[in-house]
This record gives structure tokens, C-alpha cells and sequence, in this order.
């Protein structure tokens, strides 16, 4: 089986990526006189002459617009700090919680220990702020959650949702992706969490293959019919 | 040192002076960790795992200004022919903090105010260069981490038994007796040529000093394409499935 | 992150339906594989993986007084590590309970089981015996440290070869491996630990299904089921009945496992 020609190259740390003014540099690269060199590893990316590393392992690094999920692990005065798995903390103020939300309240809205689906809105040296002023967002209380690598979560939800969307329709799951790698699962049936939980395993160990999409489709049926019998 | 000398010297293990033993290196060996790896050279065996960049605590401890990294190096019980007591040792504490310093040059810490980079080495089975092969774990495990790093760091103990310089020191030349006996020198570069770490045991001139620097330059070099390769082949075993 | 109430609860649930999120029932044990070797400096040693779960056991021999209880007797001294390299939970520092629990309680499974015949490491009578060192690493903690660890110090014993011991100096001479085993006898030690969630008894758990285990017991035994050594671990009561079935289940899982490990053995 002949392998598929891959556009992105595996890069380490302090490997010369392209020489060449033409180029510029992106995340993951540094430029030194007229090279661009790598300072992480993963897998190096070039276009429009902006060479970029993509990480393929490590810390989730947060981004203001991602969707998260975590955990609830301190109350203060003014909101909630949040565990994120990342390596600085998030925050979610009481002002970014739908509705009146009085001091006294704060553990009645959420308590520690209590898992929560956010949005971040900020990342600043003090640490990453949070909403949960979106529609599909806030406590949750029932479902499934698993981890997986923060850097496969891309194939997880596929081009423009592709993959997640199939995983939705072949499992009749809720299904709502943390950027940060955490996955909420909600389904009517324990099987059905059970086969999303399943489909994301195998997708996570095929991460770099191409036309996965049709790999998936084929999978879930192999195993719905498999649970039929 | 005549070059007749050099061609005749004999080692304990048969190896050219300027040969290294079999090297090995493999990433992610922890499931558990944010990088891992282990790295040989003949019988030495290190792993070495990363948690992090993530929250400093004791509170306290946190630097405003970068990251810390913490090294932490130690030998299972059973690596050596007498046996260790399990607990920390002071050569472990000194080996943990050299490896510290070996690495902290190529981090870029000034990332991570507040945080904490952890590195555990552990050795499995030693043959003399554990320290080294520690090192190279270790930037491994860095790497395979995401860790942002400028270089990454090669190490390899250079060693002069009597007169003769020879690169990847073994036990049994550790302990070599004749003549001026052994002098043992691990050093860490990385491929533009900079050094991390240097330490010395043992008797040799200046002149024989910068020698061995140059072995090592050559040796490093070797090391760097393993460690080049086990990252490597960490992805592209990935995209064969 | 420690594993949320939320995922706990799921656990529960999914247990009464005599499911777990791996597939595996109830009563299933994870893949398990045994290298051997794998530390030539140690007399025996053994990399045990279970799952995901890694550990690392090493056997090493001295010559020492024996105790005063026992002047005919070798010595035994089983102790565990939980290396911080193997979960992001453990730090770097003397250790704590759960890592002085897991040495004990592999040391009880080979000391009460008679695996090893101590009467047969005595050198000189009262004066000077073999003595055993099983030494045990965490590698990668994915739960059930304690069954893997036991097999993993089985497996060592089994390996392991007598060094070279000089009579008139009274050395061991430690780079000279013999081909004498140790003197073990037919009574491998299978430590099972069954826990209760919820409503459920479930052996060789996750790190996730070990965060919400309620209440657990390490039942050491030999195949045919003679039991050698037991603890309850933690704070929470069990009926006698729950009792009954978790050891019911450890008989019945560690014939199984024995037959998994046979092979290597």
C-alpha cells in the first residue's frame, strides 16, 4: 500500500524548516537570519510563505472563542474558578452567567466538583475568562465526559463539523466537544454513549489518515449491527 | 599522543576509541504523561516523563517572570549491582539540578510565568553515562511534550583512559585503573554548538580538554539524529495505520 | 482532573446494567502482558502491563544476619514505589500511604503464601541468610497498581537467578549471575482486588473506576484457591454478603488470570 503524500512535514525542535527570505514566521517557528527554524515539534505547515508548526502533542493551549469543558473547583467572591487542563486557570464572573446572580447564590448555580460546558471570552496573563452566555452552554448535569488529546480534537469534529456531525446521526447523541480535549456525551440509551465514546477511540487512533470520514461511516455500521444481535 | 597509540588502544569492550555503544530511543512510553521517553546508549537504560507547563503550588514558590523546571533524576534499586536504597540521594539531587541547567538554556520559560515544567528521570539499568542518557530523555520528553525549545540537547560522556580520549564512557572504563587512570567528562551541546553542561572527574590538561569537546561535537551529532528519529517515527507510525 | 461526579454517577449507572466504558464486564481483567529481564543488573526482574497500567519489579539478593524469630530463615523485604514519571497525581518525596500500602501488601502475598522457601536461602544457621529485595515501580498508573505489581513480583521471583556468593569472604559477587533459580515452591500468589461501586462488584478497575470505588479487599491466593493474605482498604462498610461476593468473584477471575499468565511464567 503506497503512502499518501503528506503536505505537512515532521519537525523538531531547532530543525531548519525553509531558508529563504520569501518566508515568515509563524506559531511553533522563530526566524533566524533567513531560515525558519522550528521550536516545537509537530508538523510544519507553509502557505502563502507563513510557516507555521502544529502541535501534535502537549498542554492545551487556550484561544479566546473555544469551546470548553471543566470543572468547577473554587467559589470566590466573584464567579467560579474553572479547571480547564491547561496550564493557566480559568475564571467564569458572575456577570457572565445568564440572569441575576446574587453572591449568596454562587453555589446553587454551580458548586465545586459540578462540570460546565464555557466559552472563552479573554486570554490574558492573569488567566483565561469564561461565559456562559451562549445557548448549549452552562452546568452539566447528566451524560458522559470523557479526555482525549486537545490536539486531535480538530479530526474529532472534522472539517466544518463533518466528522462530529456524523457521530451525531449514527449515534442520536448529544455530543459537544471541548476544544480543550474534554468531550460531553448525552444520549437516551447507555449503548449509544457508549458507541460515541467507542467512535471517538477509534477516530483519536486514525487521527492522520485521509477520507476518515467514510472509514467512520462504515465503522458505525459494522458495530450497530453487531449490537443488534 | 601519537596516532600509532591511538589505533592500538585496546577497550574493554572492543570499541573503537570514537565509537559510541548502540543506541536506542522511543517517545510516549507513559500514556499518562504530557511527553515521555526513553533513551540507551549500550546497556544504560533512562526514561523520562513531562507533566506541564501547569500551576506552580506551593503558591509561593511561583516566579512572576518565567516557569520553573523542576528536574527530578533517580535509579530504580535494582539498576546497579548493589542495590540502592530506595529515597532520594545527594547525587540524585545533584544530578537532578545539573540536568536542570543542561536543559534550561534551550526552554523558553519566559512563557509560562508562574508555572512549573516537571521532568522525572528514572534509570532502569545502568552502565556508567546514566546522567547522560538522563539528559537525553529528557529532551525528548520535552519535545514530545510541545514544550517550545530552541534546540534540542544532546549528551555523552567523554572520557581519557591514561592518555587516551575515547567517547561513551562504559563502567568498566569508569573504573579503569592504569596509568592515569580515568578521567570522566559529560557534556551536553546542542547542534549550533552551544554548551549546557560540562563536569569532570579525573586528571587531563587544557589541551586534552579541547579535544574532547570536539569528540563530543562529533558524538552529539550521532546522538541528535536518534533522538531526531524516535520523534520522528512517533508520527509517522501515526500516519502508517 | 480527578474524575467528575458526573462520569462517577455514569460509572454507577452503567455498572448496574453490567457495563463498563472499555467493554469489559464486571468481572473482566485488561490485557495483561509480562516481559521479562528487563533490568540486567537485578537478579530478577519483570515489566508487567495491564491495559495501560504499567509497573516495573526488581529482585536483588544480599546476605545478612537473619531476624531473631526466624534464625533458619532468609529474609524478605518487598517495597513500592509510586514515581511521580507515572501520573500527573504523584509528586517527588518520601512516600506516602498508598505507595507503603501497595509494598506491604505484595510483601503479605509472598511471605504468607510460602511461594519462596526461606528455609532453603539460610547459608549458616543464626548467622548469616539470603536475603530478598523485591522492589516495585510505578510506570504508568492506569488503576489497579496492587494485582499488577503481585504478578510482576511473581514474575521476578521466577526469573530471577542466585549470584555467586564467596563462602570465605563472605561476598556476593554480583556480576556473576548462576543458573540456580530461587527456591520457590508451587504456590504462586495471585493477588485479586475486587471493589464495590454502587451496586456492583467489579475487579481490576480503571484510574477512573478506582476514583469512585467505594470499598475494596486485596485477596491473595493460590490458584486452588487457598487464601493467604486479605486487607480491606478504606473507610466505607461492606455487608457480609457483598463479602461473600467479592470472594466468590476473586476465586473465579483468578483462575482466569492465572491461565493468562501461565504462558509467560
Amino acid at each position: 500500500m503506497t503512502k499518501e503524500k503528506s503536505d505537512r512535514k515532521v519537525v523538531i525542535p531547532g530543525e531548519v524548516i525553509f531558508e529563504g527570505e520569501e518566508y515568515l514566521p509563524g506559531e511553533g517557528t522563530e526566524k533566524r537570519e533567513n531560515k525558519i527554524v522550528a521550536i516545537r515539534y509537530g508538523l510544519a505547515e507553509e502557505s502563502n510563505g507563513l510557516v507555521k508548526v502544529i502541535a501534535v502533542s502537549g498542554v492545551y493551549q487556550p484561544r479566546r472563542g473555544n469551546v470548553v469543558i471543566g470543572k468547577v473547583e473554587n467559589l470566590t467572591f466573584y464567579g467560579w474558578q474553572i479547571n480547564i487542563d491547561s496550564a493557566e486557570g480559568a475564571f467564569l464572573p458572575l456577570q457572565e452567567v445568564p440572569g441575576f446572580v446574587s453572591k449568596e447564590e454562587l453555589a446553587e448555580v454551580m458548586d465545586i466538583g459540578d462540570m460546565v460546558a464555557a466559552k472563552i471570552i479573554g486570554v490574558s496573563g492573569r488567566g483565561v475568562d469564561l461565559t456562559i452566555k451562549l445557548r448549549g452552554l452552562g452546568r452539566i448535569d447528566e451524560g458522559l465526559i470523557i479526555k482525549v488529546n486537545s490536539n486531535k480534537v480538530p479530526r474529532v469534529i472534522g472539517k466544518e463539523g463533518s466528522m462530529i456531525n456524523i457521530i451525531k446521526e449514527e449515534s442520536g447523541c448529544n455530543v459537544t466537544v471541548g476544544q480543550n480535549g474534554l468531550i460531553w456525551i448525552k444520549g437516551e440509551k447507555i449503548e449509544e454513549e457508549l458507541l460515541v465514546k467507542k467512535a471517538i477511540e477509534f477516530i483519536i487512533e486514525r487521527s492522520s489518515s485521509h477520507g476518515l470520514t467514510e472509514e467512520v461511516k462504515e465503522w458505525f455500521d459494522k458495530e450497530k449491527k453487531e449490537m443488534k444481535k | 599522543m601519537t596516532k600509532e597509540k591511538s589505533t592500538a588502544f585496546k577497550r574493554p569492550d572492543g570499541r573503537k576509541v570514537d565509537e559510541m555503544r548502540k543506541m536506542s530511543a522511543k517517545v510516549g512510553i507513559v500514556p499518562n504523561a504530557d511527553g515521555s521517553a526513553m533513551f540507551s546508549f549500550g546497556d544504560t537504560i533512562a526514561i523520562a516523563a513531562v507533566y506541564g507547563p501547569r500551576k506552580m503550588h506551593p503558591q509561593h514558590s511561583q516566579n512572576p517572570e518565567k516557569g520553573t523546571l523542576r528536574c527530578n533524576y533517580s535509579m530504580l534499586s535494582f539498576s546497579v549491582s548493589d542495590r540502592i536504597k530506595p529515597g532520594p540521594s545527594r547525587r540524585g539531587m545533584e544530578i537532578s539540578k545539573i540536568t536542570e541547567w543542561a536543559l534550561e538554556p534551550v526552554l523558553m520559560l519566559y512563557k509560562y510565568p508562574n508555572m512549573v515544567i516537571d521532568v522525572h528521570i528514572n534509570i532502569l539499568q545502568a552502565n556508567a553515562s546514566t546522567r547522560c542518557a538522563g539528559i537525553n530523555a529528557a529532551a525528548l520528553a520535552l519535545a514530545h511534550a510541545g514544550v517550545p525549545m530552541r534546540e534540542m540537547v544532546s549528551s555523552v560522556s567523554i572520557g581519557k583512559l591514561d592518555k587516551q580520549l575515547v567517547v561513551d564512557l562504559n563502567k568498566d572504563e569508569e573504573d579503569w585503573e592504569e596509568g592515569e587512570g580515568a578521567t570522566d567528562i559529560p557534556i551536553t551541546l546542542t547542534q549550533d554548538g552551544m554548551l549546557t553542561h560540562l563536569q569532570l572527574d579525573g586528571k587531563i590538561t587544557s589541551k586534552e580538554l579541547k579535544e574532547a569537546i570536539e569528540l563530543a561535537k562529533k558524538a552529539t551529532k550521532d546522538i541528535y539524529e536518534v533522538q531526531k528519529k524516535a520523534l520522528k517515527d512517533s508520527l509517522n507510525e501515526e500516519e502508517d495505520k | 482532573m480527578e474524575t467528575s461526579r458526573l462520569t462517577a454517577e455514569r460509572i454507577r449507572e452503567y455498572l448496574d446494567q453490567g457495563k463498563r466504558f472499555d467493554g469489559r464486564k464486571p468481572e473482566d481483567f485488561r490485557e495483561i502482558t509480562i516481559e521479562g529481564n528487563v533490568s540486567n543488573k537485578a537478579e530478577g526482574s519483570a515489566r508487567v502491563k495491564l491495559g495501560k497500567t504499567e509497573v516495573i519489579v526488581g529482585v536483588k539478593m544480599g546476605v545478612a544476619a537473619p531476624y531473631p524469630d526466624s534464625p533458619n530463615k532468609g529474609n524478605l523485604m518487598v517495597t513500592s514505589e509510586l514515581l511521580p514519571l507515572s501520573s500527573p497525581r504523584y509528586e517527588n518525596g518520601p512516600p506516602k500511604f498508598p505507595a507503603v500500602e501497595l509494598g506491604r501488601l505484595v510483601d503479605r502475598a509472598i511471605r504468607e503464601s510460602k511461594f519462596v522457601d526461606f528455609e532453603k536461602l539460610c547459608i549458616k544457621e543464626g548467622e548469616k541468610v539470603w536475603s530478598v529485595f523485591i522492589d516495585i515501580y510505578s510506570i504508568n498508573d492506569d488503576g489497579n497498581l496492587i494485582d499488577a505489581a503481585t504478578i510482576g513480583a511473581v514474575a521476578a521471583l521466577k526469573w530471577a537467578k542466585m549470584p555467586k556468593y564467596d563462602e570465605e569472604t563472605g561476598k556476593v559477587l554480583y556480576d556473576e549471575h548462576t543458573t540456580k533459580g530461587l527456591p520457590l515452591t508451587k504456590d504462586i500468589p495471585i493477588c485479586i482486588t475486587p471493589h464495590k461501586i454502587g451496586n456492583k462488584i467489579i475487579v481490576d478497575p480503571t484510574q477512573e473506576e478506582e476514583d469512585v470505588s467505594e470499598a475494596k479487599i486485596t485477596i491473595g491466593a493460590n490458584v486452588e484457591g487457598v487464601i493467604s493474605s486479605m486487607q480491606k482498604g478504606s473507610p466505607i462498610e461492606l455487608s457480609i454478603q457483598e463479602v461473600h461476593e467479592m470472594l466468590d468473584l476473586s476465586e473465579k477471575v483468578r483462575k482466569k488470570v492465572f491461565l493468562k499468565i501461565e504462558k509467560f511464567l
